[in-house]
């Protein structure tokens, strides 16, 4: 018999999707092997004894056997898991939302990046605190850099000339920040506040001390969100579908019984 | 694809149909096609009006939208059922895997999925709103929540036991621990750790 060969990394479950009797396949996301899909068989019976360990947004130690297709998950060992999320609906749509555009920026596998794979850990860390609205913001603002998308912050897009304290635009088509006289060129733009441009300028420069500060009025919040949405939609061309589920937590009156 | 353009289009139409069932992919539609091909016509017959009565034959039941021959399904109308008792799973296979286990004599109600939001799936996909009205209408006394064991689950559950706050209806979740015949040690921590916090007199 062929001995295959075998490997082991630490991952984050970032997907999942059911595959024939009770397989699932599982896309992963590892410091040194970026992101890439393995199987996990027999996972979805009760008796299997990896499936504890492989649950979505679970970080996980994984042996894999190579194979022709997806790699097999040979054993499984959870490092650490967040368990509030099964506690927290909303808390969960930021989890969903952000492996999903991670997942959709970030292409398979070759594309290693410590950096981003210890962020995206951070962020979910973060959803169970006050502050996940910016720590998500500062996700979206890396994996934006890391995946090639970096909006220009800090120079007109359409003139070249320095971003100065005033009324400024903001076009995802142009990919970032165009001044007041510049504006016709993208009719789709939309006005940035100042202090909404300079907190996003902040994420991309030193986020940790942003992340730090954490005391950003709702305002604000919203509107810095509303900015990357529409950068993330305009270039995924579609709304991430975490999104539309998001929004419709925060506007769906509650149902008392 | 260049292989198929050498062959029927009917076997095409057939490969390209099958996979799209879940969990075939086109290499086992291709099987499965060849095979349908080879064996006698009778049998593909069957099979087809088997399909072709599946949906004719079978309608969502109002009440806890189980699938049934009638509306409302043989559960909802039964006499011997507990209707008090409500058991809540997210998809048809798990009302079956209860069934099963004949301990339950209740009735059930069917959400269709659980919170999945990068699947589009939140709350309002779900049949939610139509258990809390439905406990309500029926006064219910108590409402299973027997959501799968995971995130989603969890999630799905804790959701709807927020919306019975207040109210009279005691909400439960399944218990969770070890399987049966499974290795204490290769138990997952929070599976033992349920089992340990939910451990009953011997």
């Amino acid at each position: 018999m062929k001995s295959a060969r075998r490997y082991s990394t630490e991952a984050l479950v970032i997907r999942q999707l059911d595959y024939a009797e009770a397989d699932r396949i599982l896309t992963i996301y590892t410091p040194g092997r970026g992101k890439f899909s393995v199987i996990a068989k027999g996972v979805r019976r009760a008796r299997s004894r990896r499936s504890g360990h492989l649950d979505l947004f679970t970080r996980v130690r994984l042996d894999l056997a190579a194979a022709r297709n997806l790699d097999v998950v040979t054993q499984a060992d959870a490092i650490e898991r967040f368990l509030f999320l099964g506690e927290d609906v909303t808390a969960l749509t930021y989890a969903h939302y952000c492996a999903e555009i991670l997942d959709a920026f970030v292409p398979e596998s070759n594309h290693p990046s410590s950096e981003l794979y210890a962020a995206t850990l951070e962020t979910l860390r973060r959803l169970g605190r006050r502050e996940r609205d910016i720590a998500v913001r500062a996700f979206e603002m890396l994996l934006l850099d890391r995946s090639g998308y970096r909006p220009q912050l800090h120079s007109c897009l359409g003139c070249g000339k320095e971003i100065v304290p005033e009324k400024n635009y903001f076009s995802p088509a142009l990919g970032g920040v165009i001044c007041g006289d510049c504006m016709y060129q993208d009719p789709a733009s939309v006005e940035i506040s100042v202090p909404a441009l300079k907190i996003l300028r902040n994420l991309q420069t030193r986020p940790q001390e942003v992340l730090r500060l954490n005391r950003v009025e709702a305002a604000l919040q919203g509107e810095m969100e509303r900015r990357l949405h529409d950068y993330v939609v305009y270039h995924l061309e579609r709304r991430p579908k975490s999104s539309r589920v998001l929004e419709s937590l925060r506007t769906a009156p509650a149902i008392p019984a | 694809m260049n292989e198929s353009s050498s062959r029927p289009r009917s076997i095409d139409r057939a490969v390209t149909e099958l996979a799209r069932l879940p969990g075939i992919g086109p290499k086992t539609a291709q099987r499965l096609t060849y095979h349908l091909l080879r064996s006698s016509g009778d049998q593909v017959l069957v099979l087809a009006e088997a399909l072709r009565n599946l949906k004719e034959g079978v309608v969502t039941c109002s009440v806890c939208f189980n699938m049934s021959d009638r509306n409302p399904c043989h559960i909802c109308e039964s006499p011997d059922r507990d209707h008090a008792v409500i058991c809540v799973v997210e998809n048809l296979l798990d009302l079956v895997a209860i069934e099963r286990t004949a301990r339950f004599r209740g009735v059930y109600h069917v959400l269709h999925g659980a919170i999945s939001p990068m699947d589009g799936i939140g709350p309002d996909e779900l049949r939610i709103r139509e258990l809390v009205q439905r406990a309500k209408d029926t006064s219910a006394t108590e409402v299973i929540l027997a959501t799968n064991p995971n995130l989603e689950g969890d999630a799905t559950a804790t959701y709807i036991a927020r919306l019975f706050e207040g109210s009279d209806i005691a909400v439960t979740r399944l218990a969770r621990g070890l399987p049966v015949g499974g290795d204490l040690e290769y138990a997952d921590e929070v599976t033992l750790g349920n089992a340990l916090a939910g451990r009953s007199s011997a």
